[in-house]
């Protein structure tokens, strides 16, 4: 409970919080759409540049079981939220498919808010996380495409391009090869620009994200009581499975549950896109609706202390 | 010397950006116009910058390439995103640039 009330009191929620308020209360608050994109560079940037660094000094064998657990998760969410969804959800296979993709995919911001609510509980985390957050983006939407069935060989080719070459993979890996290349006392020099302002620049991104999120609840209501019970329950499934298989491969408490948030997270930026143009039929009404006015939220606020209570107390059972 | 032509004006999902410039340019655009627009429609308010925005198309082309073009944007598009599509007649100048030189 304390955990809980510890992650809800913080800039980053209470932002996100602020702009569901604004929304309801109709202020005329709108941050401009260069502003919110060029935020999010940033933001994707400075994740790759940090996780680069810790990169440089971990040693690779530390990294392939966490890298080999990712890529399997990445390929079991789908497949997991595909049968949830068709099932529970009483979804068509389109629609199931799509949003399949999405809960295979990651959200890049849950992420983030997993990293800052483990610095404040003051568990250890594991610096090499960035890298397997740009493995767990891609296998999700592909394995999501491939459950439709219904595209056509150049559409999927396109829409795989689509998210490989996407700006989110693309300026992470590239911070990542940036920062792995150049160590910690060559990014030092970036560090006030890039480190320090970080967590600011993502309060005014979750500002602008309260305020898409809450003008997709009022959606909610078409989506039905199933659907929002599965968008809090998929997060959870995933992510308690992913929290205690990331501390069985000797991950520390803190990263775990980091891991936990981001396998347990639904993407809202590179899988719309993708579904888009490759699955038209698919309805933006219920993929988008789901992983950003359901499971974002309910991670923020339920999901990561749930997962860092998890992490914490895996080990004990386990042993 | 004025000269009658077509003004197509498309108003589609920033996601398709791409695709509608290829097809202007496949069926007898010889250039195009983009705009950023915003609003709402029959599919709902669109979903801004996870979608891209909305982007509006204009290109002056010849009556029977607008036909093409409204046929092409009608088969593809209209079922499954938010798209509109309306000709209008234009009077330009210099209509060779947009039609070539031996339709004028």
């Amino acid at each position: 409970m304390e955990l809980i009330l510890q992650n809800l009191i913080s800039p980053v929620t209470l932002a996100f919080a602020l702009g569901m308020i604004a929304r309801w209360v109709r202020s005329d608050l709108e941050i401009p759409s260069a502003v919110y994109q060029g935020l999010s560079i940033y933001l994707l940037f400075a994740i790759g540049l940090k996780g680069g660094v810790s990169l440089s000094v971990t040693p690779v064998r530390e990294l392939i079981a966490p890298a080999a657990l990712t890529l399997v998760l990445g390929v079991l969410t789908p497949l997991s939220a595909f049968f949830f969804l068709r099932s529970l959800g009483k979804l068509g296979r389109t629609d199931a498919a799509a949003t399949a993709a999405h809960y295979g995919s990651v959200s890049v911001v849950t992420f983030i808010a997993a990293i800052e609510a483990v610095k404040i509980s003051g568990m250890a985390s594991n610096g090499y996380l960035p890298a397997l957050l740009a493995v767990l983006e891609v296998p999700g939407i592909i394995v999501g495409l491939l459950l439709a069935r219904e595209s056509k060989g150049a559409g999927m080719k396109a829409a795989i391009h689509d998210v490989i070459t996407g700006k989110s993979i693309f300026l992470m890996v590239g911070g990542l090869v940036i920062g792995a290349l150049c160590g910690p006392e060559k990014i030092a020099g970036v560090a006030p620009f890039f480190i320090a302002p970080f967590k600011g620049v993502l309060c005014i991104f979750l500002l602008e994200l309260g305020m898409v999120a809450a003008g997709r609840i009022q959606d909610l209501k078409a989506a039905g009581f199933r659907l929002i019970l599965l968008g809090c329950f998929l997060p959870l499934f995933h992510g308690s499975i992913a929290t205690v298989c990331a501390v069985a491969v000797g991950m520390n408490p803190g990263g775990a549950a980091v891991f936990g948030a981001m396998v347990g997270s639904a993407s809202y930026i590179a899988a719309p896109a993708a579904v888009r143009l490759a699955l038209p039929k698919a309805s933006p009404g219920i993929y988008l609706t789901l992983s950003l006015g359901v499971t974002f939220p309910f991670n923020l606020a339920l999901g990561i202390p749930l997962f860092l209570y998890l992490a914490k107390n895996a080990p004990k059972f386990l042993s | 010397m004025k000269k009658k032509l077509s003004l197509v004006t498309i108003v589609t999902e920033g996601i398709l950006k791409e695709q509608f410039s290829e097809l202007l340019q496949e069926n007898g655009a010889s250039g195009f116009t983009i705009t950023r627009a915003e609003g709402q429609g029959s599919r709902g308010v669109r979903a801004r910058d996870w979608e891209g925005p909305n982007l509006r198309f204009e290109a002056i082309v010849s009556s029977a390439a607008a036909d093409q073009i409204l046929a092409a944007v009608e088969k593809k598009y209209f079922e499954s995103y938010s798209v509109i599509a309306w000709v209008s007649n234009v009077e330009v100048v210099r209509g060779e640039k947009f039609v070539g030189e031996e339709n004028v």
